[in-house]
């Protein structure tokens, strides 16, 4: 579905990808698995067609994803219809003055029908249990329920590809709790959703394919478990440290710390 | 030695910019609650008629030349606020004082310095005082009947009606998107106050002072344009090509075009009486 062909970007003078190649296949459940500046939010973002490669190539089902290709109003149009992306704060996707306008800003961009939006808006309300918000301002929200309206603004497109950059970030545990929940359920667990992540409890409950990278290089591709049991592949990519504490009957020892959640 | 002992310090540059701060934020609180009201008066009017008829009764206070019947708008404004359930204490601290501070400010001058005739043993002039009435008047009953408008209307709603009143969509888009922002702006600028007091001991010189204003505006500002970007990009990321729209459903009632027939009426009666 989309592939990554040697792909190289910097923020000035720093790299952020450093040669990237990947494929992702449809209806997967990928995870792109880093520590922060391995680089995985900026290949989300270009797969999300929002930044390009300055060498390399990015495509998807075979088109080209770069400046020229989205320029052109059908193909933009087509692509943003099928690829939705959940931004890691909320405070940047909700710019709209209540719940209910941001979550028709993207059927509205669409030009679908009033009806349609409407019955669209009502379903990914109902499906994120936010219809009692419908008439609130964002900004009044708590970190839990921007992160649902988020979401909700881009399940209400029902995109092929869901591209999540850190879901559960700064989310207290009943509300990361939900946004897996629900993250398994979707489309019925057959659309694709590729996951930007260093939160390693996460990854096999809403993975089956997973990309670790580490300093804007990738360097493991395999299914998360294989992934997670190499410990010096994961203490490499900062993923994982030395904890060092104590135990009153055992005295002080060390272990890999993995900070799952 | 008892550090703690000597004469109360005045608030600290930090506490009054916190102070401030938080006063904007508690402002916008009232505001939200008090349109939110639904036991209020204007609350219940179609926003749209709200706006037209508050835009209108500005215009003819604008043009009415009789100091009478711009004070009768202002005592219809301060009629309809009651009957809205506006706090008059709050509006009198938000609205009237810092007009009457401001216009008076500028008014002030022209009560000396307008030729006319002199009150006997006073240095000011009839024409004066009447030029400086006028101001003051035009200015309270103006921003009273906009404070009205946005204390009774929900902010979305506002932004419906003035697209339905067919001002142009980026305009709309723009104001709203402004509104949003400016909570986390200052919401930003709050915590960065409160982080920089929590290591803050005594009180600060004056170019210590100035240079903690200027190093938090930067990074405001810097942060701003960040954000901007990212918004941008959510909004591309939607589908956003420079084109915006809006769902607009308002349903008028009868009651409604009541309430718009009154508005003009009185516009009407206040340009004519003030002509």
């Amino acid at each position: 579905m989309f592939r990554v062909e040697n792909v190289v970007f910097h923020y000035n003078t720093v790299t952020a990808l450093d040669g990237v190649s990947l494929e992702i296949a449809e209806g997967k459940r990928s995870v792109l698995l880093g520590a922060n500046g391995s680089g995985k939010s900026t290949l989300l973002r270009m797969l999300d067609g929002l930044c390009f490669p300055e060498s390399g190539k990015i495509s998807f089902r075979g088109d080209a994803i770069d400046q020229a290709s989205l320029e052109h109003d059908e193909f933009a149009h087509t692509f943003r219809r099928r690829v939705g992306l959940v931004f890691q704060n909320p405070d940047v996707q909700l710019f709209n003055p209540t719940v209910l306008d941001e979550i028709a800003f993207g059927p509205l961009q669409m030009r679908w029908p009033k009806e349609e939006i409407l019955r669209r808006v009502e379903a990914a309300m109902a499906t994120l249990e936010i219809a009692h918000l419908k008439d609130r301002p964002p900004h009044r929200l708590s970190g839990g329920e921007k992160k649902r309206v988020a979401i909700a603004s881009v399940l209400v497109l029902d995109p092929e590809v869901l591209l999540l950059d850190e879901p559960t970030a700064a989310l207290d545990p009943r509300s990361q709790s939900q946004i897996i929940d629900l993250l398994i359920g979707w489309g019925g667990g057959k659309k694709t959703v590729i996951t930007a992540t260093h939160d390693l409890g996460l990854v096999e409950d809403i993975a089956d394919d997973c990309f670790l990278m580490q300093q804007g290089k990738l360097v493991a591709h395999a299914a998360p478990a294989a992934i997670l049991k190499d410990e010096a592949m994961l203490r490499a990519a900062n993923l994982i440290h030395e904890h060092r504490h104590a135990h009153p009957s055992l005295g002080m020892h060390t272990h890999p710390h993995t900070h799952r959640t | 030695m008892d550090l703690l002992a000597g004469a109360p310090v005045k608030a600290s540059f930090i506490e009054r910019s916190i102070e401030g701060l938080s006063k904007g934020l508690s402002f916008a609180a009232l505001a939200d609650a008090s349109a939110h009201a639904q036991t209020g008066l204007l609350q219940r009017v179609d926003p749209r008629v709200k706006v037209a008829g508050v835009f209108t009764l500005i215009v003819a206070v604008a043009a009415a030349h009789s100091l009478l019947a711009i004070a009768a708008v202002l005592l219809l404004a301060l009629t309809l606020a009651i009957a809205s359930r506006v706090p008059a204490a709050s509006l009198a601290k938000w609205v009237w004082m810092p007009v009457l501070l401001f216009s008076g400010a500028i008014a002030l001058p022209a009560v000396f310095l307008t030729p006319g005739d002199r009150f006997p043993g006073l240095p000011v002039t009839a024409q004066g005082l009447r030029a400086a009435s006028f101001l003051l008047l035009r200015a309270e009953t103006a921003v009273s009947l906009s404070s009205l408008l946005v204390l009774t209307t929900r902010w979305a709603h506002l932004l419906k009606a003035l697209r339905v009143l067919r001002l142009p969509v980026v305009f709309v888009v723009i104001l709203g998107m402004t509104y949003r922002y400016l909570f986390l702006m200052l919401q930003t600028a709050l915590d960065m106050f409160e982080s920089r007091e929590s290591r803050t001991v005594g009180v600060l010189d004056p170019a210590d002072r100035r240079r903690l204003a200027s190093a938090t505006v930067g990074v405001l500002l810097s942060k701003s344009y960040q954000l901007s970007s990212e918004v941008h990009l959510a909004m591309q990321s939607r589908g956003f090509r420079g084109e915006v729209y809006l769902l607009d459903e308002f349903t008028t009632r009868g009651a409604d075009w009541v309430w718009l027939t009154v508005f003009l009426a009185v516009a009407a009666a206040a340009a004519w009486v003030g002509r």
